[in-house]
């Protein structure tokens, strides 16, 4: 199972972070090639503004009417001969699935990639169940290899280098001739494919996520640029399709909405490069397809959010932009979150699937510069989302007591100006002769989080409003 | 009196009410004068009402929404009767122009918050688009670059009115600052709680403030500025830090922020 409580160290993991060479050259990567590419493709539709208005106003009308949208979806999926579970609770998701592979007889189950796997913990579930799970995405069977959670939700593998990965490689390939030249990128690729199209054939089950699920046809559509996710999903005699309840969208036509926003703000792409949309199993006469599907329905908290103030995060379409464009992720990559899901909407969603005790650094680790909610293809609120979270820590007492002491003194001070006005001029006349000679202090007492790193101006000798007090 | 109904003329110039932010207070004095002086030529009267702290800020974004409800009560009871609220950073005008209305549930509070956000600008944006500045008399003698605070920018549209302001002071130099629109580090709280990360990214940002070989950094936030002229200065990068609206003024002869007198 996934560890998402790691979050409690974030502040640790990201001194870690910040020192890792490898991890920071790998992070130049992000910060400059996800944006530039997204900018190129945003640029080339002009409508580009217009779209993420409906794309936001579709997501939220469906989410208005989610039961409706959930019953209609099961209902057609029904009816094209898929079988629908509903859980409640990641444990609930992790049973139906190996109650499926049980019956069945499963000893390899391949998947596509599925940040609902992630957060479910799906892979050390089904390993400890003597069922063989087997990542079929590059990038998730690079980090399964190394036993590592994804450190992007688009890109689970960015915070590993091409060396790591032929390392990974001769040492996981035995089978493979210890000689062979690895050095070229397309070799590891090659490589990777032969390795894995064994596995396609072999498995009795193969996962998929889900990036929408269709009310009106009952269909789950993927979008992937490998192709894993088809033969994941073709190639075994049974389909199981994870998602979480709010990937419903009323019609195709959504869809193909939702989809031109989708692939620009993840990749820069116009579209993935395989969009594919499965409805039930196998009918007669058809030539491929599993002979079983099932499609799991996670809840895990959602549904309190629906009722919530954290409702707009259930529009999320998962394209990665937010974190593409975050400053404090370019700066610490994703694994210091310590939460399947990371960067800003890591920061919004992980506490409501986790729990905000165990996650309370992540709304915290924000600057608010609101970057994220710029680019995001469904308008998410991201700050004034994660400003909520700091809301509920605050009433639940959850905040470190010098922070929060800190601030009620200031904020005491704040809402009585007469006071405000005697103890600020107390403190100007006590610092400003120790500032006056260099124009700055290297270090203060109490205000280490500062002076550790850089120079602190110093203050003036009597405040503005006492200054123009005397001239006017 | 209402500001749709106040003629711009000498008899009834706009009353401005200047909220100095508790920065240009404690630390900046002379971005207060400067300010006073750049709307006062725009053709207004200025008044700073004395019994003004700091607009809540630190206490919104920490969580304390009672707090920062109650701090928002008090500017808007201090500023509500003037035209015009200017503010000379982007980021305390967002606090009042774009949040105090999301602070109350009545109704009552809930639109004296809008009818204050309504006439709550940004110094720069205020002279620009407001007022029709589209010159200022003032001289300044070095290469300047330009960076974008986050709130000014994505919450109040503050990214050209100060270009192009600047460009129309004699003798300056612009060059833009790669990667202007990203932050800065500073973040309030966030970059004494997260000082590491915080380092990590205004170590980013003065990188490229060195790289534009602007002898001048400006920047129409206090808060941005002193983080990144303390980490320049920590450096030992001799690039001076100045509030664009000292630089607009032509009040840029003292001493930059964090320099000896």
């Amino acid at each position: 199972m996934s560890a998402p409580f790691l979050s409690q160290a974030f502040k640790e993991n990201a001194v870690d972070a910040l020192a890792n060479v490898e991890l920071q050259r790998a992070l130049g990567h992000v910060e400059r090639g996800f944006i530039q590419k997204r900018q190129k493709a945003v640029d080339a539709l002009p409508e580009f503004d217009a779209l993420r208005h409906e794309a936001r106003a579709i997501k939220d009308h469906t989410l208005s009417h989610l039961d409706l949208y959930l019953e209609a979806f099961e209902g057609k999926a029904r009816q094209a001969g898929a079988e629908v579970h509903w859980a409640e609770t990641a444990a609930d998701a992790r049973e139906a699935v190996l109650s499926i592979c049980r019956r069945v007889g499963a000893k390899t189950v391949t998947k596509g990639k599925s940040m609902i796997s992630e957060e479910i913990g799906l892979n050390a579930f089904l390993e400890k169940s003597e069922i063989k799970p087997i990542e079929t995405d590059l990038g998730e069977y690079i980090i399964q290899l190394r036993g590592e959670p994804p450190s992007h939700i688009i890109a689970p593998a960015v915070h590993v280098n091409r060396d790591q990965v032929e390392a990974d490689f001769r040492r996981v390939h035995t089978h493979l001739d210890p000689k062979r030249d690895l050095a070229d990128p397309v070799s590891l690729l090659s490589e990777a494919r032969a390795t894995l199209r064994d596995m396609f054939l072999a498995a009795d089950v193969g996962i998929t996520g889900a990036n929408f699920l269709v009310a009106e046809t009952g269909s789950s559509v993927i979008v992937t640029n490998e192709g894993n996710g088809d033969l994941t999903q073709i190639l075994p005699r049974v389909h199981i399709v994870l998602a979480s309840i709010e990937k419903v969208v009323p019609t195709l036509e959504d869809v193909s909405t939702l989809l031109r926003v989708l692939a620009r703000s993840a990749t820069g792409q116009e579209l993935s490069v395989y969009t594919t949309f499965s409805t039930g199993r196998r009918r007669p006469g058809d030539e491929d397809g599993p002979e079983e599907t099932h499609v799991i329905l996670l809840d895990n908290g959602r549904s309190e959010m629906l009722a919530n103030e954290f409702r707009e995060m259930l529009r999320c379409i998962r394209c990665g932009a937010c974190m593409n464009h975050c400053p404090i992720y370019h700066a610490i990559g994703g694994h210091a979150y310590g939460a399947t899901y990371v960067g800003p909407m890591g920061a919004v969603l992980a506490p409501g699937l986790f729990g905000l005790e165990n996650t309370a650094n992540l709304p915290n680790a924000s600057t608010f510069c609101g970057r994220c909610e710029s680019v995001c293809p469904v308008e998410i609120p991201l700050p004034k989302l994660m400003r909520h979270w700091r809301e509920r820590e605050y009433e639940r007492h959850l905040k470190p007591a010098a922070e929060r002491n800190g601030l009620r003194i200031w904020a005491f001070l704040a809402r009585r100006p007469k006071l405000y006005r005697l103890a600020t001029r107390i403190g100007l006349k006590a610092l400003h002769p120790f500032g006056r000679r260099r124009g700055r202090f290297s270090s203060l007492p109490l205000a280490g989080g500062w002076t550790g790193h850089r120079d602190m101006p110093a203050p003036a000798k009597t405040s503005f409003i006492d200054q123009w007090k005397a001239r006017s | 009196m209402s500001p749709e109904n106040t003629e711009h003329t000498t008899a009834s110039k706009p009353r401005v009410g200047l909220f100095a932010t508790c920065l240009v207070d404690l630390f900046r004095p002379q971005v207060g004068f400067a300010a006073i002086k750049l709307i006062e030529a725009s053709g207004c009267c200025v008044e700073v009402p004395e019994n003004q702290t700091c607009c809540g800020q630190p206490a919104y974004n920490s969580g304390d929404r009672s707090d920062a409800a109650a701090i928002a009560k008090q500017v808007i009871a201090i500023f509500e009767d003037y035209d015009y609220v200017v503010v000379p950073s982007g980021s305390c005008a967002a606090m009042i122009a774009r949040h105090y209305p999301e602070l109350f549930d009545d109704a009552y509070w809930a639109r004296r918050a809008m009818a204050l956000s309504a006439k709550t600008y940004e110094l720069t944006a205020f002279l620009y688009d407001v007022m029709g500045v589209r010159d200022v008399e003032a001289a300044f003698a070095g290469n300047v670059t330009y960076h974008d605070a986050c709130s000014g920018l994505r919450e109040l549209n503050v990214r050209d009115q100060p270009r192009e302001l600047l460009k129309t002071v004699d003798g300056l130099a612009f060059t833009e600052l790669k990667d202007a629109d990203v932050c800065c580090g500073f973040g309030g709280t966030f970059c004494v709680k997260y000082p590491e990360i915080s380092n990590a990214i205004v170590t980013k940002k003065t990188a490229a403030i060195a790289g534009s070989e602007a002898d001048t950094l400006v920047a129409g936030d206090l808060g941005c500025l002193m983080n990144m002229a303390g980490k320049l200065q920590r450096e030992g990068k001799h690039v001076h830090a100045r509030h664009v609206a000292e630089v607009l003024a032509g009040m840029a002869d003292s001493p930059a922020i964090g320099e000896a007198e």
